[in-house]
């Protein structure tokens, strides 16, 4: 499937800021179910710093923006080619051990709650409990754009029993963690389904680490695993960690940030 | 428990000690004193003092200093001297290799657990290899001694050893007050720190780097406790003592704010944790840091000294592995015994440590400065019990080592000489080349029967020597 994204973030600061300095997670890498066609980031009045491929395969551009300036438009434009490999990340190049992800962070720490969840599930081997862990959690928070915010942590979200993508991914790695499988955070973009039925196009998602086949993607929020509508941009021990875009804004003053997201299928 | 006595055997006193038999037989005890107070007042001038932390009262309180030396011969300081530097070698190698492919966990020689759900290990650096493969620029080594040629390793110090400048004081202090003895005595010069530390530092400058690297110290600033050594250091190398807001990041490079305008910084000796270095990578909220930085450093536009993820080469649990490293990568013997160290988290280990609790001494895994350790035979009943309870309810935290009969060397005390507990920091610059000064920091356990030297627990420390073979 060919799918083409057009992704803006604007920035805009109440009094005129010195400086922004971003680090961007916000090209895709090639792998065996995502080969990209095009792809250009731009940042309003910015200037692009350093560039690398991290220890997890990910792209990291640095970006800086001199002051004085209100506004900072970050602007994504590409077409990928996908495939649907049933969730499997093949041919994806990272050196980070799979044992690393089995570290908790704040949003994914267990309560008693979030251990009854995980435990909850069973199966004969661990790609059946990496599904089941990833039902049991969709059936636990239900999907609700608005009730949690970026800091709500795994265990908030399944107290409230609501939640958005974020939210699901946290409490689905955070069960995965408690039941031996290293998972992590994904965060990429999702093509809606021609009926407008699948959630937030800049989405997020999980991978858990099953023996034998690697890195596998579950996305609890749409109760399926990636497919061909999924691009991937990047991966962290938790939504911080994965963030597309990392910035701050030195000697300014509130900072509101607007995004908007089209994800289209291309005409074949 | 015998102890060993740096200074006599018997009666008899030992060679590299026999000058200082006469030194301090013929002096008078008004001298001493004199001497004292002059040596306190030198201290307070310079403005070294140490910071105790959890202890409320004066913060600039001074540390006190012994006038009375820590002596080695040259033989002895050279196996110490091997033994170090073999065991800084072996602790890069495997930085680079738990950072890179991990052959050491493929071997099944440590525990992945151990490294990857370190909270030290630092996913971020993760396939990335340091200028020259080096991640510890200066190796830290706390080394006992409990016998003529038993010298045991207690821990290593990775990421930023503090303290060198007392090393360097104490000498300063003692060639001022004393300079009969260093002329009586061929005593190896330790005042070459400096030079040494920046030639190292310049030689992991990144390959970007044209010229001759500029080097700076980024501290955390003046309320920290080693803020006088950071900027002794930044004075003695001639380089800039910045803070991070000094700092910043444009395109492919770090910058300092001068006063002629921004200039490139190649190489960072920093002063503070990761955690701390870069808020777009690390903790969010850190008003320290110099976002964007470890982009460039990524990127190969910046050295930074220790590197980042360093600290996961100086756990306490780690340290158990050290031996094996050095026999892993190096195919040698370490030079350098481990103390005995049980592993609360192993079951067996647990029951042994509870069964033996009141002669042992326990640590925390993460602790450091001495706080939060359990030194059973000097422990009533009461913290004893207090401790059991502690370590059964988190035994993974702790580890636990017999109690060594810790080499003593006579200090003046109110009564005159008498012999107190000593321990040694080497400290090992790793660069293109390894180098050690001879000498190092020499703490002192003051109150009597004493085994914690720690600074922060009312140690002194010792100016220690190193004679010329």
């Amino acid at each position: 499937m060919r799918l083409t994204v057009d992704h803006v973030t604007r920035y805009s600061y109440d009094h005129p800021v010195r400086s922004v300095v971003q680090s961007h997670r916000l090209a895709p890498a090639n792998h065996a179910g995502q080969k990209v066609i095009e792809w250009e980031v731009t940042v309003s009045g910015g200037t692009k710093g350093s560039r690398h491929r991290d220890g997890a395969g990910d792209l990291i551009q640095a970006w800086t923006v001199a002051g004085p300036v209100t506004e900072v438009v970050v602007q994504v434009r590409g077409t990928v080619e996908t495939e649907d490999l049933a969730g499997v990340l093949r041919g994806h190049r990272e050196t980070v051990a799979p044992d690393c992800y089995l570290r908790d962070t704040l949003p994914t720490r267990l309560d008693v709650a979030l251990i009854a969840l995980a435990d909850s599930a069973t199966a004969a081997d661990t790609l059946s409990l990496a599904h089941a862990l990833s039902a049991v959690v969709s059936d636990a928070i239900a999907y609700r754009p608005g009730v949690t915010h970026a800091h709500t942590t795994a265990a908030e979200a399944l107290a409230l029993g609501e939640g958005v993508c974020q939210d699901h991914a946290h409490a689905l790695i955070a069960c995965a963690r408690h039941r031996g499988i290293a998972a992590r955070y994904v965060s990429g973009y999702l093509s809606a389904n021609e009926d407008g039925s699948a959630h937030e196009a800049a989405h997020a998602w999980a991978e858990l680490y099953i023996p034998g086949l690697g890195w596998v993607g579950f996305d609890p929020a749409n109760r399926c695993c990636p497919d061909a509508r999924y691009i991937r941009l990047g991966s962290g021990f938790d939504a911080q960690d994965a963030a597309p875009i990392r910035g701050i804004a030195r000697g300014g003053g509130h900072e509101d940030m607007d995004v908007t997201v089209a994800i289209l299928q291309a005409a074949q | 428990m015998s102890q060993f006595n740096e200074m006599f055997q018997g009666a008899d006193v030992r060679p590299p000690y026999a000058r200082l038999q006469d030194w301090v037989g013929q002096m008078p005890q008004e001298l001493r004193s004199l001497k004292q107070a002059e040596a306190e007042a030198l201290f307070r001038r310079i403005g070294i003092t140490f910071a105790v932390y959890g202890e409320g009262g004066d913060p600039d309180r001074l540390i006190p200093f012994d006038m009375f030396p820590r002596v080695f011969s040259g033989s002895e300081w050279a196996k110490l001297e091997r033994g170090i530097k073999q065991r800084a070698r072996a602790l890069n190698a495997f930085l680079v290799d738990v950072y890179g492919r991990g052959e050491i966990i493929r071997a099944g020689r440590i525990p992945a657990r151990l490294v990857y759900q370190n909270e030290a290990y630092e996913k971020a650096v993760a396939g990335f290899v340091p200028p020259k493969g080096v991640y510890s620029h200066i190796v830290g080594v706390d080394i006992v001694r409990t016998g003529p040629d038993d010298f045991f390793v207690l821990e290593d110090n990775c990421r930023t050893p503090s303290g060198v400048s007392y090393m360097l004081e104490s000498r300063e202090i003692m060639m001022r007050m004393f300079p009969d003895l260093f002329r009586e005595n061929r005593i190896e010069p330790v005042d070459t720190y400096s030079d040494k530390l920046r030639r190292t530092l310049s030689s992991v400058a990144p390959a970007k780097c044209k010229g001759d690297p500029t080097v700076v110290i980024l501290t955390p600033g003046h309320f920290n406790s080693a803020s006088y050594e950071h900027s002794l250091l930044a004075d003695l190398m001639g380089v800039e003592l910045v803070e991070g807001q000094d700092l910043f990041v444009d395109g492919e490079y770090a910058y300092m704010r001068t006063t002629e305008g921004p200039q490139r910084v190649d190489v960072i000796y920093r002063r503070i944790d990761d955690a701390y270095l870069d808020p777009l990578c690390f903790r969010p909220d850190s008003m320290l840091g110099i976002p964007g930085l470890m982009d460039v450093y990524r990127s190969g536009g910046v050295s930074i000294c220790s590197a980042p993820g360093a600290g996961v080469a100086d756990d306490k649990a780690v340290y158990t592995y050290v031996p094996d490293m050095v026999r892993f990568y190096l195919g040698e013997e370490p030079i350098l015994q481990n103390v005995p160290t049980w592993q609360c988290g192993k079951p067996d280990d647990l029951g042994h440590v509870l069964d033996k609790l009141p002669e042992l001494v326990v640590k925390e895994v993460h602790g450091s400065g001495g706080y939060g350790m359990l030194v059973g035979p000097k422990a009533t009943k009461d913290e004893i019990e207090r401790f059991r309870a502690k370590l059964i309810e988190d035994p993974g935290n702790y580890i636990a080592q017999p109690t060594l009969a810790l080499s003593t060397v006579p200090t003046f005390v109110e009564e005159g000489v008498a012999p107190r507990h000593v321990d040694l920091r080497p400290y090992c610059l790793v660069g293109e080349r390894i180098e050690l000064v001879p000498g190092g920091l020499t703490r002192v356990a003051l109150k009597e029967g004493s085994l914690v030297v720690n600074s922060s627990q009312g140690g002194g420390v010792k100016d220690t020597w190193v004679l010329a073979e």
